[in-house]
């Protein structure tokens, strides 16, 4: 399943995903979709979560981002933006105190897809029901970006991680909102091509710092993506052409900058610091 | 790969890789042993060894052995939950070579069994065991596996392929090693359905087999798969 054959599927994207999927791993469609369901139900249950919570995580580097955005005036009275960034961090917020979460596609990349794709249907008032077969939709993205990359920021930077979130959550708004195949393939494609080169670089190694910020920017970015396609705006590289790029970028990015935290915000004073705090733990 | 690989699994934080992978790597290790293990050594390499303290990776490699799935919300608690099950355990820092950085090496023992598994988390929480009690194998717990350890001799795999074949078990994925030629062999198959339980037993009962498990899947489609016992479908 490449991006190329995807775009070229009959209306709904989402289905074609679905039918290929299960015939490739024996599940019936009604399985996958009751999976989706309560996959919709667990990420509502971490946004609420995260949401009343300051809690500090494990570090103590964050917890407070969600809540004190949620609890914020809203300055650039831009609702959508607020809440499509406060859900993001809300969940991974959750995540990064051990609480319980759906990885998308990864635990560090978790809140970026309920962020936009939750934000925006309770924006505009869309039930969940009608949130299932995006969210189908966003992980056929994540399976074909995945044939050709991990999805993981130790195999290809935060570029393969995040990069993949904002590109399977930029599909899955398009869908929601009425998109052809060939503009949620270019949604997925605008927004993986804008993260490219980016590195992963938590601070102590941990999915906290720059993780829990990092996914309400990207689920704006995903959200800004499906904003363009839906206008008909495309990405000029072919959509197969950008995720070719991105592992090859990957591929070249050195092991300081994939995860290890001996690069990039993990190195600064600190950065280091930290690292050193949590050493004694 | 599948779509609920994607959007999952469902689980306890923080990272999907040293959290949830480990949890499925420890319940591999459990199913190998065939029991909760009463002591486990457990070896972390790399990046698990570097970051895994704060990742959770310890509990959650506990919370596996004990059978946890990776969203039990017991896995914060599994030290004193392994304390409760009466499983001793230690870790220590090692170097396993050239694999993947998030891999541990789990030695296991229970009530007369013993079992070494070296796994790596590849991200997202997939994983891949790569080593049985020192033999190569290759399996995902994306589907049931079936692994035989058996004296090394002509027409072993050809009596588990057609027991399989008889039994409507298809074959998705086989690998095979030995130690030397007429010594130890082990077989790894991993199927489209697990092996009924008459075969089952049949198979244990053959004079070259030493060992044989069925480790049932540990990814999420792979657990709501149908198991279409006896049918071709």
């Amino acid at each position: 399943m490449t991006l190329d054959d995807l775009m070229r599927a009959p209306a709904p994207a989402s289905q074609w995903v679905l039918d290929r999927d299960c015939a490739e791993n024996g599940l019936t469609p009604g399985m996958v979709k009751e999976a989706m369901r309560s996959r919709i139900t667990e990420m509502r249950s971490s946004i609420e979560r995260g949401l009343a919570s300051s809690a500090p995580s494990i570090t103590g580097m964050v917890g407070w981002n969600a809540k004190g955005l949620h609890d914020a005036p809203d300055v650039l009275n831009a609702p959508l933006l607020k809440r499509v960034q406060a859900y993001a961090m809300a969940v991974n917020e959750e995540n990064a105190r051990m609480g319980r979460i759906v990885a998308a596609p990864t635990a560090g990349s978790a809140g970026t897809i309920p962020g936009a794709l939750l934000g925006v249907a309770d924006h505009l008032g869309i039930p969940d029901e009608q949130l299932v077969m995006p969210m189908v939709l966003a992980a056929g993205v994540g399976k074909a970006i995945s044939r050709q990359m991990f999805i993981s920021g130790a195999a290809g930077g935060c570029q393969a991680e995040i990069g993949s979130s904002a590109a399977m959550a930029a599909a899955a708004v398009t869908e929601l909102l009425g998109g052809t195949p060939r503009a949620c393939v270019h949604a997925a494609a605008m927004a993986l091509m804008n993260t490219i080169g980016l590195v992963c670089d938590p601070v102590g190694g941990y999915v906290e710092v720059p993780c829990v910020s990092r996914n309400a920017f990207f689920a704006v970015h995903a959200v800004s993506s499906a904003q363009l396609a839906l206008s008909s705006l495309e990405s000029f590289i072919p959509p197969d052409e950008v995720i070719t790029a991105m592992a090859q970028v990957g591929r070249m990015m050195p092991l300081e900058l994939r995860e290890t935290a001996e690069g990039g915000l993990a190195q600064t004073p600190t950065g280091l610091a930290v690292t050193a705090r949590m050493a004694e733990k | 790969m599948s779509l609920l690989d994607m959007i999952g699994p469902v689980m306890i934080g923080p990272s999907s890789s040293h959290t949830a992978g480990a949890c499925r790597i420890g319940q591999v290790a459990r199913q190998l042993l065939g029991q909760t293990p009463a002591r486990a050594e457990i070896g972390l390499h790399a990046s698990f060894a570097k970051t895994g303290r704060g990742h959770g990776t310890h509990l959650a490699l506990i919370a596996g052995l004990l059978g946890y799935t990776p969203d039990d919300a017991r896995l914060p608690q599994a030290f004193d939950e392994a304390g409760a099950a009466d499983l001793t355990y230690t870790f220590e820092n090692v170097d396993l070579g050239d694999v993947h950085p998030n891999s541990a090496r789990l030695r296991v023992w229970g009530n007369g069994e013993q079992v070494e598994v070296i796994a790596s988390s590849t991200g997202g929480g997939v994983i891949d065991v790569i080593r049985v009690d020192g033999f190569k194998v290759s399996f995902s717990g994306g589907a049931f596996t079936l692994l035989t350890r058996y004296h090394d001799t002509v027409g072993v795999i050809a009596k588990v392929a057609g027991l399989l074949a008889a039994d409507q078990v298809n074959i998705a994925a086989l690998t095979c090693a030995r130690n030397q030629r007429g010594g130890d062999a082990m077989l790894c198959t991993e199927l489209d359905q697990p092996l009924g339980e008459a075969a089952h037993t049949f198979l244990r009962s053959w004079p070259e087999m030493k060992w044989v498990r069925m480790v049932r899947p540990v990814m999420d489609a792979g657990i709501q798969a149908p198991v279409l016992l006896g049918t071709t479908a």
